[in-house]
């Protein structure tokens, strides 16, 4: 029997209503694996109970004949979404010990799809990070390893680092992440799998702990394209409870799936030729082009020439957003209360604050701060909006040459965990190709296309129209099944 | 625009975060780097653009002007508000004292 861990969100929903294993067994399989991968640190708390509730009550459905979904399948949650009765940080420490009495709308909608969850994946604190080494819970460690014959620990990514982790390690099946400037794309890029962000809008904020409203948007990490669709689907859905959901139909985008791109125009946008890109990558991107050929459609070179104001504006507008939802944390309703003897309430405010918050997030704050502040408004924060007008524009016109762009996913493979800590510029300069798209919320993938020369996945971009989540999973599927991508991380943990 | 310790510890205070005197120090140049990389913006000419308010258009719902009764957004929830406190008091979020 093949062994159930090794097994994809389709085959195990397929397998599970075929009568090839029950649910239980599942979720023990994955129980266990998630048990014995402590040294990867990809998750915050374990939840095997929960996972085993669901298994049960899918077993249940079967006899009933009343499956779902995702009856069967268990996954990871993100730390960032507020589940009922479980911890939930944002893996900061000012969040430690809080327990949502409420359930977010995209976890509390896979629950209802019949997933159960086998626990709360660690990442990036306030998902404010590109290799998740700003969790306050420690760094998740990638299962992958150079082939140099070193031992170096390598970022999985973030900050959705414990999502990717997991699931190249085959501890879940499939997660949840989220997404705000690249966070789901560029760790599926460095782990091997695949990752969706779907259309500013799709996937409801309500009840994920907030990092920049404007750009936060959760998403599905996966083993391939038809289990991230089947995920999205699951997830997506107008909410009430977010005033930016969109109040559109969630199309069912497993049965659209179709590789064959005969009639869809890609566009190559000549300003991701970084400088100093490595040529690994721009091989891979090549190679790229000619598998969407193969797959029929036609190739065009288009221009997108704010594109190197993306990220400048990214780190105003998102410390900006992020400084002023931040604000919650005072030590008074939730999380972490620092009391120094005989202070007053601003001092406990400071001091709650200094005591909860990482170094990345205090610093992220306090530059939200400084370019919201008098004097400094219109020539930072006005103005990184104006940028952000015109790198949606770029997009528009790009539109009408081509349908989608492909690009790169990042600048580079996974790095070792701590080559960059001290350089806040190079670290931030990972999410180059990924910031983009959600600047101007559109709906973007990430799908494994290869390996470089230490034998470290390198990730292909797709960015799609609004609300054409289908046209960029095609597209990924016609990359997927030309690459044929199995290399996968020899188990070490 | 440079940023001195002044500047970065007007920040702190507008922002409510405690810092060292080293951590002052050490976020001056850190900050100096960020902005200096940011200040390329100000090479656009953005005259006549609008600055982005929405990436996607979408209209603004208004909902009924009545007391919510949803189960987590609306009232009469009060024990649940206040699970995580970390100085719930009869009923109320305790703080220190505020009035001398």
């Amino acid at each position: 029997m093949t062994n159930i861990t090794d097994l994809k969100v389709a085959e195990l929903r397929d397998g599970f209503r075929k009568g090839d294993f029950s649910a239980r067994d599942v979720a023990v399989a994955f129980n266990e694996a998630v048990a014995g991968a402590k040294a990867l640190n990809a998750f915050i708390v374990t939840t095997p109970d929960h996972a085993l509730a669901a298994a049960d009550a899918a077993d249940k459905a079967r006899a009933a004949g009343d499956l779902k979904l995702l009856s069967g399948v268990p996954i990871g949650m993100k730390d960032l979404f507020c589940t009922k009765g479980v911890q939930t940080t944002a893996a900061s420490h000012i969040l430690e010990g809080f327990v949502p009495p409420y359930e977010s709308t995209v976890s509390g909608k896979l629950w209802a799809a019949g997933a159960g969850m086998l626990g709360k994946l660690n990442m990036d604190q306030f998902a404010m990070g590109s290799s998740n080494e700003t969790s306050a819970f420690g760094n998740v460690i990638s299962p992958w390893k150079r082939n140099d014959g070193g031992n170096a620990a390598l970022t999985p990514g973030g900050s959705s680092g414990g999502s990717s982790a997991a699931i190249a390690a085959h501890l879940v099946p499939a997660a949840t992440g989220t997404d705000t400037g690249g966070s789901i794309r560029q760790p599926a890029a460095f782990t091997g799998i695949s990752g969706v962000k779907p259309t500013y809008g799709r996937c409801s904020r309500f009840g994920i702990v907030a990092f920049a409203s404007s750009l936060d948007q959760a998403g599905a990490m996966a083993h391939d394209v038809r289990d991230c669709a089947i995920m999205l689907e699951a997830m997506s859905g107008f909410d009430p409870k977010d005033s930016t959901s969109l109040d559109a139909p969630v199309p069912n985008w497993e049965a659209g799936l179709s590789s064959n791109l005969k009639g869809k125009r890609i566009g190559i946008p000549k300003e991701y030729h970084a400088e100093g890109m490595p040529a690994e990558i721009e091989a891979l991107w090549q190679q790229g082009i000619a598998w969407l050929k193969d797959a029929g459609a036609e190739i065009v070179n288009v221009s997108l020439p704010h594109t190197k104001y993306a990220l400048p504006a990214y780190y105003v507008i998102a410390p900006a957003e992020a400084s002023s939802n931040l604000a919650r944390y005072d030590g008074v309703r939730y999380g972490l209360r620092d009391l120094p003897d005989g202070a007053g309430l601003q001092d406990m405010y400071a001091a709650t604050r200094a005591a909860g918050f990482g170094a990345e997030v205090k610093r992220r704050i306090m530059l939200g701060t400084y370019v919201l502040s008098a004097g400094f408004y219109d020539a930072y924060y006005t103005q990184a909006q104006k940028l952000r007008t015109l790198i949606a524009q770029d997009f528009d016109k790009a539109w009408a040459q081509c349908d989608l762009l492909l690009t790169p996913t990042a600048p580079s493979a996974a790095f070792g965990l701590g080559e960059k800590q001290d350089d806040q510029l190079a670290m931030y300069l990972n999410d180059v190709f990924t910031v983009p798209a959600s600047l101007a919320g559109l709906p973007a993938m990430s799908v494994p296309g290869g390996v470089d020369g230490q034998g470290l996945p390198l990730g292909l971009q797709v960015i799609g129209k609004a609300l054409d989540e289908q046209g960029v999973l095609n597209a990924c599927l016609a990359l997927e099944e030309r690459a044929g991508f199995t290399a996968r991380a020899e188990k070490w943990w | 625009m440079s940023v001195d310790e002044t500047i970065v510890r007007k920040v702190a205070s507008l922002a409510r975060i405690a810092l060292s005197e080293a951590e002052v120090a050490a976020l001056v140049p850190e900050f100096n780097a960020l902005l200096n990389w940011v200040d390329q913006l100000g090479e656009v000419d953005v005259s006549g653009v609008q600055p982005m308010t929405a990436v996607i258009p979408n209209t603004l719902r208004l909902r009924e002007d009545v007391v919510s009764h949803d189960p987590t957004t609306g009232g009469d929830v009060r024990d649940a508000v206040l699970a995580n406190a970390p100085a719930a008091q009869h009923g109320f979020f305790g703080v220190p004292k505020v009035i001398e």
